[in-house]
């Protein structure tokens, strides 16, 4: 075992080439200069790497590992692409150049991290197992990488001018700046601080969801309609939904010649307005998104309250207002709390509805994309706003976690569980049956206009059906080299399934992994682990989006343009998905399984391949299920990292809705819909048919509390 | 049994994964990155007929030129594009000015129209006009018919007060097409009475785009009134069917040189150079008017569209591209902007 990792790392050093990871497979053994391994073309500041390599065979691995990667990167970081890296420290001499690692320094550095793993538990760190210290270190480094590097390239990127030049003296400045703070719209006409403006947002969607989603939980759990098939399968479209198509069918329905624009002007002589742009639309998409997700959180919490509690009251006379008052509603609290935090997250997240219908309703998200992608081009600015839009999302995450967290609020215990629900007060049942059902027909309507409005000529106008759009995007046609996808949706839709089908079988091994090393191992420091994983799914996209081009965009690791990138990205944005799917399904299988194969001998890994895997399938479906699906549909983390050669089908959407092009992007997200939907039932079936989770919820509320 | 049932099921479906994958890894002999920015349909049909010419594999992205150009920067140490075709003439100027672009001098230059060698030689050869648009706007006839309303004609007629919340224009900050209206104005009115102008023209519209087409597409469908944008850009939604009037502003107005640029350090340099050769040709520029863009091509043996606006019709401004092209006046006068007009709200 060690005797493989101490290969590696010679490998790394002597075979692979160091730098480049488009190096194609040809020139390997170092045909090019270019692509020599470490050791060669003359390249002395890397020749230091061979002390560590040997220190590892005299078996000092611990020191070796560190020795190792703190040369990697100090060297990385002194040397950039165009000579010196870090000018203040004042390096005189001709710079030497060197380009972004590649095969080898990756390989030389897993190596490093696995001496170290091996050299500690040998020192018998983690009750001395190998497999449990590489799989912490490897998610650590991973983690550091990939979450820590970019969000600290965000903090350092902010006090910098956008030359480049260090200048902390102009941060309060920037950070304090009127357009982001500014009170203006109190007083007059003026529009406020887009912090403001986010901030607002956010907390009207999250009252408004949180109650709707208390009026559907409600509607399902305690009326006999029977609508909780639909309201289930509804809660979980969004899911599968592109996010901003939503805000495209609202154009559709209610611009200012939209269906129902048209109709009240037509018929009741309403006059044309565009209320519909701006805070109003904003809130109305989001809504439709997010409520589902409160839906299913205050889902939950409703059947966990024990009707027994209820009978109790009633018995003693308690009328059905003062039940739902003084003892239903005092249960559900914590749920709702939950729902309005993670409706709220939500809400300061989204950047595609804010994109696609805000008008000049400006919010954090997208004023960071066009800090960036403006004719004004400053990552500064685009950096002072992601430190403040992340202030606001980990605070409300920690509030999240540490007020309510994984704490349990139900009231369901071993006995006296029998009994009815107590119906709701008559008042009530109106007022909720009074909100969902329009809703529930706003719904319906909405994905009507998405899967039928891309086939007929002009939505609102012209209804002859059509397949122009359809075939704009995905048509066939004959060249010279034979058949070719012609339609210009093709690419990125191709593109598209490959890199999400690449990034879900590592976002689901890595989340349970990790998920694993929660559940089942004791270390130091497990709280900051669980922290800093975490971390990853409650920053921003599109803060994920620009930290990863200000960290990846130049040497020591330059990914910026490759299909990498965005791959790493899904991974990283999806792995919680995992790790809470996980969690969830260790905690049901007792420990004494484990236990009882250590007993037989078997090692960790072997323990862990065959006993937990197999039960962990449906946790494994579920992690891939939602890890692809997440991927496919994601927007705003890598609307920046997208390429030529790497488009995305959201992206492209974004791009047609964005020109008015609305038919092509309606057929696209219908098409992408059908696909995920299609992707759902047939992983499924090929991983296993074993019902995803024991109940038919569970999976949807994990992916409601992440 | 399930133990092996499950491995296999798993097995079939990494197969699966890896047969998806494998094209991206199978890449054509040629390859060549153009980031394109015009319409879509034009861009696609660019490069699929020179991949059908040729069997070069074009990876295309369709961005603003703003984004483009802002790419380009992103990327300057490392670029990962070839050629950068079509879009608005400034940025090009600018991304040449800061040497972001390669020089190069294609055979068909003498072909061009002088506007367009003109922008090569401004540009020090690193920049080549491909087409010619001129600015205006358009308004949606049966909006204009409903609110009987007179057709606005002018510039000015933009700022009156029955056209409040009326009128569409792009960002100028994201928008060549904008930054090319922000400029006409300047230029037509003079720096500080265009900027009233420009105040009161703010509190007439009703969204600041990103895109520079999507207000003549917005007007097209009734969105809004009026749409700021370029000439060809209303014709093309006007045949499509849209109710909506190009107007070419009794003024005078402005208009964007259409330019290509080969950018430094292209990884495909010679394919980029035969890519720029052929977008040159007659041929090639005869593809834009097909897909709905009716700019006036470069080429002098490029037929010129029947449905392009007719330059011996607009009054078209002494455009100071040397001016309006730099760096810094951009700068200043899109601060100016910001501040003084966008962030005044309304």
């Amino acid at each position: 075992m060690t005797r493989l990792w101490l290969l590696l790392g010679a490998v790394g050093l002597v075979l692979l080439p160091w730098y480049g990871l488009e190096t194609p497979a040809a020139s390997v053994l170092g045909l090019r200069a270019e692509a020599a391994p470490a050791l060669f073309a003359g390249r002395w500041w890397l020749w230091p790497l061979v002390v560590p390599l040997g220190m590892a065979f005299a078996g000092w691995l611990v020191p070796a590992g560190v020795a190792g990667l703190a040369w990697m990167a100090g060297q990385g970081l002194v040397i950039g692409l165009r000579g010196w890296g870090i000018s203040w420290l004042g390096l005189a001499g001709a710079a030497p150049a060197q380009a972004a690692m590649g095969w080898g320094a990756a390989a030389f550095a897993l190596a490093c991290l696995m001496w170290i793993a091996i050299g500690l538990a040998r020192r018998g760190w983690c009750r001395g197992d190998v497999f449990v210290l590489g799989a912490l270190l490897l998610i650590t480094g991973l983690i550091a990488l990939f979450v820590a590097w970019p969000v600290l390239s965000i903090l350092s990127s902010a006090v910098r001018d956008n030359a480049g030049a260090f200048t902390p003296g102009a941060l309060p400045d920037k950070l304090f700046n009127r357009a982001i703070w500014g009170l203006d719209c109190l007083g007059g006409g003026r529009g406020c601080g887009v912090a403001w403006n986010t901030l607002a947002q956010a907390l009207v969607v999250g009252v408004l969801a949180t109650l709707l989603g208390l009026a559907f939980a409600l509607v399902a759990v305690r009326t006999q309609l029977p609508l909780k098939p639909l309201v289930r399968v509804l809660s979980l479209l969004p899911v599968i939904t592109p996010p901003f198509v939503i805000g495209l069918a609202l154009i559709l329905l209610f611009g200012r010649v939209g269906v129902v624009t048209n109709f009240l002007a037509n018929s009741f002589d309403i006059p044309r307005t565009r209320w519909i742009y701006g805070m109003p639309g904003i809130t109305i998409a989001q809504l439709l998104a997010f409520t589902p997700i409160a839906f299913l959180v205050l889902l939950g919490v409703l059947e966990g309250v024990a009707p027994s509690l209820e009978e109790a009251a009633s018995t003693l006379r308690a009328g059905r207002w003062q039940v739902f008052r003084t003892v239903t509603w005092p249960l559900i609290r914590p749920g709702l709390a939950n729902a309005f935090l993670i409706s709220f997250i939500e809400s300061l997240a989204d950047f595609a509805n804010p994109l696609m219908i805000g008008g000049n309703f400006n919010v954090l998200s997208t004023d960071i994309f066009f800090a960036v992608v403006g004719a004004a081009h400053d990552q500064s600015r685009a950096a002072v706003l992601s430190i403040v839009l992340l202030v606001f999302t980990l605070t409300a995450f920690l509030a999240q976690r540490a007020w309510i967290g994984g704490r349990s609020y139900t009231t369901v215990t071993g006995k006296g569980d029998a009994g009815l629900s107590a119906p709701l007060p008559l008042g009530l049942k109106a007022a909720c049956l009074g909100v969902v059902v329009p809703w529930l027909v706003l719904t319906v309507v909405v994905y009507g206009i998405i899967l039928g409005g891309g086939f007929v000529k002009t939505f609102g106008r012209d209804y002859t059906p059509t397949l122009d759009y359809f075939l704009t995007a995905f048509s066939i046609d004959r060249g010279v080299g034979g058949w070719f996808l012609s339609g210009s949706g093709w690419r990125s839709f191709i593109t598209t399934m490959q890199l999400a089908a690449i990034a879900t079988p590592v976002t689901a091994f890595l989340g349970l992994l990790t998920a694993w090393l929660l559940s089942r191992q004791d270390f130091a420091g497990k709280w900051a682990f669980e922290f800093a994983t975490m971390m990853s799914f409650a920053i921003p996209g599109t803060v994920v989006g620009i930290s990863y081009i200000l960290a990846f965009n130049v040497p020591p690791v330059e990914l910026t343009g490759t299909g990498l990138i965005i791959i790493i990205s899904f991974v990283f944005r999806n792995m919680p998905v995992g790790i809470r799917a996980g969690l969830a399904n260790l905690a049901q299988i007792d420990r004494s399984l484990d236990e009882a194969s250590m007993t037989l001998r078997a090692g960790t890994a072997r323990t862990l391949r065959l006993v937990l895997v197999p039960i962990l399938r449906p946790a494994i479906v579920t992690a891939m299920v939602y890890g692809f699906v997440r991927a496919v549909t994601t927007v705003s983390a890598v609307i920046f990292l997208v390429s030529g050669e790497y488009n995305l089908a959201t992206v492209y959407i974004v791009g047609r809705a964005d020109v008015g092009e609305y038919g092509v992007a309606l057929v696209y997200s219908a098409v992408l819909i059908v696909t995920m939907a299609a992707v759902l039932v047939g992983i499924s079936a090929m991983v296993g048919r074993q019902r995803i989770g024991r109940r038919g919820t569970l999976p949807a509320a994990e992916l409601a509390t992440t | 049994m399930f133990q092996r049932a499950f491995i296999r099921r798993g097995l079939t479906f990494a197969a699966l994964l890896a047969a998806a994958v494998t094209p991206s890894l199978a890449r054509a002999q040629g390859t060549l990155v153009v980031y394109c920015g015009v319409d879509e349909a034009w861009c696609r049909a660019m490069t699929t007929t020179y991949e059908k010419q040729t069997g070069v594999h074009v990876d295309m992205t369709r961005q603003s030129a703003g984004e483009i150009y802002a790419r380009l920067r992103a990327e300057k140490d490392n670029p990962r594009g070839d050629i950068w075709w079509g879009g608005t003439g400034d940025p090009h100027l600018q991304a040449a000015d800061e040497g972001l672009t390669e020089e190069y001098k294609s055979a068909a230059l003498p072909q061009l129209r002088d506007w367009a060698q003109r922008q090569a030689e401004r540009a020090k050869y690193r920049t080549v006009g491909i087409y010619l648009g001129a600015l205006g706007f358009g308004y949606n006839k049966e909006e204009l018919a409903r609110r009987k309303l007179a057709a606005p004609a002018c510039w000015a007629d933009l700022i009156k007060p029955e056209f409040k919340g009326e009128v569409q224009m792009a960002d100028p900050n994201s928008s060549g097409t904008a930054w090319t209206a922000l400029a006409t104005i300047v230029q037509l009115m003079g720096e500080d009475k265009a900027f009233d102008y420009l105040k009161k023209l703010n509190g007439n519209i009703n969204e600041y785009t990103k895109a520079g087409a999507a207000p003549a597409q917005a007007a097209g469908k009734g969105e809004t009134l009026v749409g700021i944008a370029f000439q060809h850009d209303v014709i093309d939604v006007a045949k499509r069917g849209f109710p909506v009037q190009v107007v070419s502003p009794c003024e005078g107005t402005g208009y964007e040189i259409g330019s290509m640029s080969l950018i430094k350090g292209a990884r495909h340099m010679d394919e980029a150079k035969k890519f720029y050769d052929w977008a040159l040709t007659p041929d090639a520029q005869k593809i834009g008017a097909a897909n709905g863009s009716y700019q006036m091509p470069s080429n002098n043996a490029t037929p010129i569209p029947p449905e392009a606006p007719d330059l011996s019709k607009i009054k078209l401004i002494e455009y100071d591209f040397a001016k309006f092209g730099s760096s810094a006046e951009r700068r200043r006068l899109l601060a100016r902007w910001s501040t003084e007009v966008k962030n005044q709200g309304r």
